[in-house]
């Protein structure tokens, strides 16, 4: 159906739906590209406010992607939560966003609400929320997830450990793996990009990861991102596989595009939850998502970016996973075209994810070719720090040396530490006191030379290592 | 004063950035700094203009001729944006290739600033002139060097439909790093049509002295080439096999 909006003498029409969302969506060069974009920023605002006009109700009778061709529709749809929905089923999208904002929306009350929400109405009320109401929404979200450790309490803010290599060099990995748990970090996951996809490869990886948490007990978590189906194919050889990674996208064809279905999705998620490796929970997926990625997959159906993003939220909620992240400036300044763009994306993207009750993290990141600088990092990151960002990455010096862009540092961990009291999952916390990297009040000890997670690494690193 | 890690040693292993010290929370100034330079490197590599007059005379002292051309975008803010601009040739650039007459060639070579003007300026020439021998060895034609501006890799599929060239090859600046700001890529594409996808491609990259070395680089390529022609495809279904060629580590004389 057509929405219409009237200001003052001039009439705005909107095709349907998508075409309202695309228009009603602060700018970004992604949809630009796309040809979705408003013309002016008058249309802008005037798709907002016919967007605030529209019943929430809308979005479960009129789908942005069609039911019949797609089977993350057919998931939002087939999977809402009628109870939860009621005691929002009245509103507007505008009187959404009042709710949101008010006392009435406290962290109990937003829990019970995820279920009836989808991406969709999510994704709108966004559009109409300035940064500071994505942030205080966000942080009265709780959503808590568990392996080895507690994630996402009130209060802590935890970091993926990503020891990069740019040829998977397992004296390398060690290094900056054993460099990161002596800045504290490490409690999110221990995470390997690998540059190769070999089996053999891989599974050297699992071990040498695994074998670090095992010899000195760390509650944590490890995770090689690779493919699904080489994370199946390698735990049906026994690997000591802990999280399944997978990249997910809001559309059934942009999933295709990544060699996945839903289906392939539950099979990770089961193999990985039979084998029982998480001590205090069984969240044991772990999904990477970002605006952009369907349009880049020529998969979007003529929907904006941020919509989408929110509707792959609405595919990983369904596998109850440990940590999701958006790799917010990652794809390129074509999706998201300067810092300001990224913060905008960095912020609505955790709302979304954090108000469907996904444990969303952020790698606050950008590449050289984006108008984007550290000191844009340092806002976002100190932004997300403010909404109760539940994870952020951790870099060796910021800069992946294997995927060639700038992301957080162990550094930016213990700035946000210090600045906002942020403390690390517990159990965590409690392995570094036990270990004297961290003192009682949660920050570093001076450096010993002599510190026993020093003799992995000459292990690891001596000519003679096992393979 | 900052102290510093004592794991330094372990720095020999990983080019990434550990055991950088810290004062209080945060980095020391001297690593700040460092970091600032590299940033502005990459950032360089990105917005310097392409001498395109430059690379030209020295591909021309190489004994090539060249062609200058642009794509459709019109400059670099618009380059970046619009992905779509820099695939396809502008209007004019398309008439002069057009104008050219049809005679086939082996291989269209395309020089692309892509997005690292700083690469194509420090590896194109050397390239070149490392693969110059291969050309002749195996008696490949080639087209004159055509020299392109505001670039993706897709325009090379525009560029070798119009010289009617067997394959096209791209040699375009990379996406630039903090520790690689002037990396080339090489891009090899098998009966080159507008509309070819990223599948049909056999890719070489990391092309820089630090990296993989000129020589080398032109061995890879030359022996992509001749199993492109042999099986007439290029793409995911072409797997470099080159090294198995290698003798002690090194490139053949000949190509098997």
């Amino acid at each position: 159906m057509t929405y219409v909006h009237q200001v003052g003498s001039r009439r705005f029409a909107f095709a349907d739906l998508k075409d309202l969302m695309a228009k009603a969506t602060p700018p970004r060069s992604g949809d630009m590209l796309a040809g979705i974009a408003a013309a002016t920023a008058e249309e802008n605002v005037a798709a907002k406010m016919a967007l605030a006009d529209l019943p929430l109700k809308a979005f479960l009778s009129e789908a942005v992607v069609p039911y019949e061709a797609d089977e993350v529709t057919r998931l939002i749809i087939d999977g809402h939560d009628a109870a939860a929905f009621a005691p929002v089923s009245a509103f507007t999208v505008g009187d959404f966003r009042d709710f949101l904002l008010s006392d009435a929306a406290d962290s109990a009350a937003l829990a019970r609400l995820a279920p009836g929400l989808t991406p969709e109405m999510v994704a709108a009320v966004s559009k109409l929320m300035r940064n500071q109401d994505l942030i205080l929404v966000a942080k009265k979200c709780r959503v808590v997830t568990r392996f080895r450790n507690t994630i996402g309490l009130p209060g802590t803010l935890a970091v993926r450990l990503q020891p990069n290599h740019p040829t998977d060099d397992p004296a390398g990995i060690s290094a900056a793996m054993l460099d990161g748990l002596l800045y504290g970090c490490g409690d999110a996951v221990i995470g390997i990009n690998p540059a190769s996809d070999s089996l053999p490869v891989l599974d050297r990886l699992i071990k040498l990861t695994a074998e670090v948490i095992e010899r000195f007990e760390i509650p944590t978590q490890s995770c090689i991102l690779t493919h699904i189906t080489s994370s199946i194919e390698l735990m049906n050889r026994g690997a000591p596989v802990d999280l399944v990674f997978q990249s997910i996208a809001g559309t059934q064809a942009a999933n295709s595009s990544f060699g996945i279905d839903l289906a392939v999705l539950k099979e990770g998620t089961d193999a990985a939850r039979a084998l029982k490796r998480g001590t205090v929970g069984q969240n044991a997926m772990y999904f990477e998502t970002g605006q952009g990625s369907a349009l880049s997959a020529n998969a979007h159906h003529g929907v904006d970016q941020q919509t989408l993003e929110a509707r792959a939220y609405g595919v990983a909620r369904v596998f109850e996973p440990l940590l999701v992240n958006t790799v917010v400036g990652f794809i390129g300044p074509e999706y998201l075209y300067d810092g300001k763009q990224i913060i905008r994306a960095g912020l609505e993207d955790h709302f979304c994810g954090k108000l469907l009750g996904v444990p969303l993290g952020v790698d606050v990141c950008y590449t050289n070719h984006a108008e984007a600088d550290q000191d844009d990092m340092d806002t976002l990151l100190t932004l997300l720090a403010a909404a109760g960002v539940t994870y952020i990455m951790g870099i060796p010096g910021a800069d992946d040396v294997m995927l060639n862009y700038q992301s957080t540092s162990f550094h930016d961990a213990l700035y946000v530490r210090e600045v906002f009291g942020a403390r690390r999952a517990p159990e965590f916390e409690a392995w570094l006191e036990r270990m004297a990297i961290t003192g009682p009040d949660g920050r570093l000890l001076p450096a010993s030379g002599s510190h026993p997670l020093l003799g992995f690494a000459t292990d690891h690193t001596s000519a003679g290592r096992a393979a | 004063m900052s102290p510093r890690d004592p794991w330094q040693g372990l720095a020999r292993h990983t080019p990434a950035r550990i055991a950088l010290g810290r004062t209080g929370a945060s980095l020391p100034t001297a690593e700040v700094l460092k970091f600032s330079l590299a940033h502005a490197l990459a950032r360089d590599a990105v917005h310097t203009p392409f001498d395109a007059a430059a690379t030209g005379a020295a591909v021309r002292a190489l004994g090539f001729d060249t062609l200058d051309v642009a794509s459709a975008a019109p400059a670099r803010d618009t380059y970046l944006r619009r992905p779509d601009l820099g695939r396809r040739l502008s209007q004019d650039s398309r008439a002069l290739l057009a104008a050219r007459p049809p005679e086939p060639v082996d291989l269209a070579l395309v020089v692309a600033d892509g997005l690292s003007s700083a690469a194509v300026h420090a590896q194109a020439v050397p390239f070149l002139a490392a693969l110059k021998p291969w050309i002749a060895r195996e008696g490949w034609t080639t087209s004159p060097v055509v020299v392109a501006r505001e670039a993706r890799v897709a325009l090379g599929d525009e560029v070798g439909a119009l010289l009617n060239a067997r394959a096209v090859l791209v040699m375009i600046g990379e996406r630039p790093g903090l520790s690689s700001p002037d990396s080339l890529g090489l891009y090899l594409t098998f009966a080159p049509k507008v509309g070819a996808s990223d599948a049909q491609r056999n890719c070489i990259s990391n092309v820089r002295a630090e990296g993989l070395s000129h020589e080398a680089a032109a061995f890879k390529l030359a022996w992509l080439l001749k199993e492109a022609f042999r099986r007439g495809l290029t793409g995911v279904e072409l797997k470099d096999e080159s090294d198995e060629a290698l003798v002690d580590g090194r490139p053949p004389l000949r190509l098997p």
